[in-house]
């Protein structure tokens, strides 16, 4: 029988703001355990939360850009749950009336868009860390405790493994955008879980679902999916039944694991949160956060291909991470030329990033020097090989490309009459191929190219270096 | 002069006046505790080497010219209530050791004044129950007569005031835990508006309900008190946006004109006759003052016990769940997590709380919530109309404070409904939010303090003071004195 995944994804996202979300710690990440903490968040007795402002517009600036609408009065609940990590014994999270509703977000797959509706955006603090020392002590960090966690759920809309990547994958470029997530899986920042099901293809009831946890690497959200998907269809076709169950992710055997049946499921014996009042969103507040946007990757490809005349797979990956089309785009200004700007991007500079593990905001290259290095080629004062040379130079040590090419000697060599006379010592020294070239080898002017080239070291001017090839051999 | 018989208002004045200092207030008040603190034992924990240093400071202060109405009065604290590296462990045994790192905003303002703390006061464990003998500790006698309870769960301020232990004192009321043990003990309680005082570093029962308040022993006194509690707190999202406001500010006006509502369903089968003979002839006097009383309705009073009793217990289920042995206070052995989680909370917590929490987890719980946790806020809402309603036609609502006069220790610690109903007066004003005082209105022919309850609109503590002044000046209950 042919089956149909259904998946849905609740993604929590760490906000970058300052402070926590109802007290004054810093949330930076990597501090000495329990270094970041104080009555509030360690919920002490008597102690009350307030809320940071902050971390709900930096939610409302989510729930506009996935198309939500902004709930004008929204609650905090309590979730309420024993754990170590937890020290209130109940999570401050939002229930019935999220900050965000209704909205959804636009997948490109194989070349169709589709979109992904989105059922809510709340907020919630996220709790501590249980460390299990090998001593059998088991110790708690509170320093994450009460970080501002932003919960988005889909709806079921998802269909492959594939689209749940895809899915991922261009929300985390959305949050990167808002500079509200900076959505590392590996650290935890951002964090997926999914809700998968099958079904036979055609049905239109929802077969029971397992929820999948701890999927910490983008790679592993389809890989998990693949798996758990191709569990359950093995367990029907033996005429098992799918039992509903959270199951934890395990990347070392690349499968899932049961964790605990709905049985078992807490009652988490939600209600509002007493000790906050209601949060209300007027109007100009959210006016206030629209004018705030920034453009939104879709718009700003959009733009690219308009604008600039850019393929859409160029204008897709300049625009995948804010600040690298903030770079090309300052590149252009400067006078680059899109295509030729975009070309660099593409083909060199995200090659090095990459082997360096680096990503375009810790990058020594300024796209002024690019834009001058592009100048040089123009101009005829080195050739592109050397032009890559150079560049490389430049990305390594933020030196100019002029510099760079004065240093080293590389400038370009375009008077005709150097260049003649290399190309005779050529002939002189390969007669046989002179021969063979008269008598209609023309490939062979290849060969002389590149000798020239080779006697040369790069630095010739290899447009010049062919027409003069073909004139000199021909006469 | 035995000065720790005197009013806050009256040991202020000569403070200022710097006919005596306040170590000399403090000797005198010591000097009491140590006769009467056995018999009474309304304290939980006594600092006098720590309230010696802050008699000096506020020495220290007056001597600078910064004095204020609080600097060098001794007064006593609940202990659900956070002082700063002083125990405060909410008469429970699961907090036996917690030195709270940090101070409540109603102290933090008291001490801003150098007043001095004498102490923190026993109380029913995390502030339930209607007697103080739910303390994990001990329990605490009423002056008027050891043998009864002092009322609760501000049992042991409002004892500490009755007795003369300390010149005021400060409670919190969730369900009545100020004016019930101030009706029984013979003091003036004040249960404010909710959010009018901060409850940070209130250790929190029901968050919706509780309220930090005044217990003195008369209206000025709480007025004064009132002047340096109330206001908003930038740490309390739920406090209100208000300014500080004059409490004494209307002490002494005429009271010509208010009209008074007497809500027919507060006389009730039930209430002791004596009680209900004393609230009348309060009335009768208010009218010969000038008021106008008016017969009233509260028609879903009936209802208010079994929803407090639900919104107080799920909040507690939740604002408890903190202490589980991980982070501070009472942690027991166990085989694993969940064994030390049990263990801790089963030998930390006592009978009552116990009962509460799983009350509260039960109405709480998936299938119950919207049959008994929502329809209880639903029955606050229309408890809350009620009272729109009442006020829209007079001033105040004057009640009895409690049905009866303070009842015999043990009488009904194994009836929780019995003792559920002490607060059957007292409990629609927390579910309302509005605020409320207890003062003395006459005494049993034992001798037990009779208390009556005046209601007010929100924010209008300074009104229900005048009304309460005006009363209080032309009868003698609170110059009466337990013969201990």
């Amino acid at each position: 029988m042919q089956y149909e995944a259904i998946i849905g994804l609740e993604v929590h996202a760490q906000l970058l703001t300052e402070s926590k979300i109802f007290c004054s710690c810093s949330t930076q990440f990597g501090a000495e355990p329990n270094t970041q903490v104080c009555p509030i968040c360690l919920g002490m007795p008597g102690v009350l939360p307030v809320l940071n402002k902050k971390a709900v517009e930096y939610t409302i600036k989510t729930g506009l850009a996935l198309n939500c609408t902004i709930s004008p009065y929204s609650r905090f609940a309590r979730k309420n749950y024993f754990y170590p990590d937890l020290p209130k014994g109940y999570q401050i999270s939002q229930y019935e009336l999220p900050l965000c509703e209704n909205g959804y977000l636009e997948i490109t797959i194989d070349g169709e868009k589709k979109k992904i509706r989105i059922k809510r955006i709340h907020l919630e603090e996220d709790a501590g860390k249980n460390i299990h020392d090998p001593s059998g002590y088991s110790l708690v960090d509170f320093n994450r405790t009460g970080v501002p966690l932003m919960e988005i759920v889909s709806e079921p809309d998802i269909r492959s493994p594939k689209e749940a990547a895809l899915y991922m994958k261009k929300l985390r470029t959305i949050l990167r955008y808002l500079g509200v997530c900076d959505g590392n899986l590996e650290q935890g920042s951002l964090r997926c879980d999914a809700n998968v099901s099958v079904r036979p293809l055609g049905s239109q009831e929802f077969g029971v679902k397992t929820e999948i946890k701890n999927i910490n690497s983008f790679r592993f959200v389809e890989k998990a999916i693949e798996y758990e998907i191709k569990r359950q269809i093995k367990l029907l076709n033996n005429g098992e039944k799918i039992i509903q169950e959270t199951r934890l992710w395990d990347s070392f055997t690349g499968t899932t694991q049961s964790m605990r049946s709905k049985e078992e499921a807490h009652d988490y014996r939600y209600f509002p949160e007493p000790d906050l009042v209601p949060v209300l969103i007027s109007e100009e507040w959210k006016e206030k956060i629209i004018k705030d946007m920034p453009e939104l990757p879709d718009v700003k490809m959009e733009r690219f291909t308009k604008d600039y005349g850019l393929p859409i797979y160029d204008a897709e990956i300049l625009t995948e991470e804010k600040s690298l089309a903030e770079w090309f785009e300052e590149a252009v200004k400067l006078g680059g030329k899109p295509k030729e700007i975009s070309n660099w991007i593409m083909v060199e500079l995200l090659r090095l990033l990459n082997e360096d593990g680096k990503d375009i905001t810790s990058c020594n290259l300024k796209p002024s020097q690019l834009v001058e290095l592009t100048h040089l080629v123009e101009k005829n004062i080195i050739n592109r090989n050397t032009a890559k040379e150079v560049f490389e130079e430049m990305y390594k040590t933020g030196k100019s490309a002029e510099s760079i090419v004065k240093q080293k000697g590389l400038t370009q060599i375009s008077d005709d009459s150097i260049i003649v006379e290399v190309i005779k010592e050529v002939m002189d020294k390969n007669p046989k191929e002179v021969e063979r070239f008269k008598n209609g080898e023309e490939k062979l002017i290849g060969f002389f190219v590149g000798q020239v080239m080779k006697l040369t070291k790069g630095k010739a001017n290899p447009k010049i270096v062919n027409e003069l090839v073909i004139k000199i051999l021909k006469e | 002069m035995e000065l720790h018989k005197l009013t806050l208002t009256e040991v202020a004045k000569m403070i200022h006046k710097g006919e005596i200092r306040p170590h000399e207030v403090l000797i005198d008040v010591f000097k009491r505790i140590q006769e009467i603190e056995a018999k009474v034992r309304a304290y939980l924990t006594l600092i006098p080497d720590k309230a010696y240093d802050m008699a000096r400071d506020a020495e220290d202060a007056i001597f600078r010219g910064k004095k204020d109405i609080l600097t060098g009065i001794p007064i006593a604290v609940k202990d659900n209530i956070c002082t700063k590296g002083i125990l405060t462990t909410c008469a429970s045994k699961i907090l036996y050791n917690f030195y709270p790192p940090y101070e409540s905003t109603v102290t933090s303002k008291l001490l801003k004044q150098k007043y001095i703390l004498t102490g923190k006061t026993n109380m029913d464990e995390f502030a339930m129950g209607s007697s103080t003998e739910n303390s994990g500790y001990h329990i605490t006698r009423n002056p008027w007569d050891l043998e009864r309870v002092p009322g609760g769960s501000s049992g042991g301020s409002a004892a500490a005031v009755a007795a003369d232990e300390c010149i005021a004192a400060l409670g919190s009321d969730t369900g009545g835990s100020i004016r019930q043990p101030a009706s029984f003990c013979g003091v003036v309680g004040l249960k404010p508006t909710y959010g009018r005082v901060s409850r940070f570093g209130l250790v929190a029962f029901a968050s919706s309900l509780d309220q930090i308040g005044p217990i003195t022993k008369c209206v000025s006194d709480s007025a004064l008190m009132m002047n340096v509690m109330a206001g908003f707190d930038p740490l309390d999202s739920t406090s209100a946006p208000l300014d500080s406001a004059d409490f004494t500010e209307f002490l002494g006006q005429d009271i010509k004109g208010f009209k008074i509502g007497i809500p027919k369903e507060y006389f009730i089968a039930g209430m002791e006759e004596e009680v209900e003979e004393a609230v009348k002839q309060a009335i009768h006097l208010l009218e010969s003052l000038g008021c106008i009383p008016i017969e009233i309705s509260l028609p879903h009073t009936e209802y208010a016990v079994a929803t407090y009793y639900i919104v107080a217990t799920s909040e507690a289920s939740s604002n408890l769940a903190r202490y589980d042995g991980v982070k501070y206070g009472l942690r027991s052995r166990g085989e694993d997590l969940l064994d030390m989680y049990m263990k801790t909370r089963s030998e930390g917590f006592g009978q009552e709380v116990k009962r509460r929490i799983m009350l509260g987890t039960y109405c709480l719980s998936a299938g119950y919530y919207e049959a008994y946790y929502k329809k209880a806020l639903q029955v606050r809402t229309l408890i809350k109309k009620d009272f729109e309603e009442a006020f829209k036609k007079v001033d105040f609502i004057i009640t009895p404070t409690a049905p009866t006069a303070a009842f015999k220790i043990g009488e009904k610690i194994d009836d929780p409904l019995q003792m559920y109903l002490s607060d059957i007066f007292t409990i629609s004003v927390n579910l309302a939010g509005v605020p409320a005082i207890s003062i003395p209105c006459g005494f049993t022919q034992n001798g037990l303090p009779i208390g009556l309850q005046i209601i007010g609109k929100n924010f209008d503590e300074a009104r229900i003071l005048q009304l309460s002044y005006a009363y209080e000046q032309a009868t003698p209950w609170h110059k009466m004195k337990p013969n201990l």
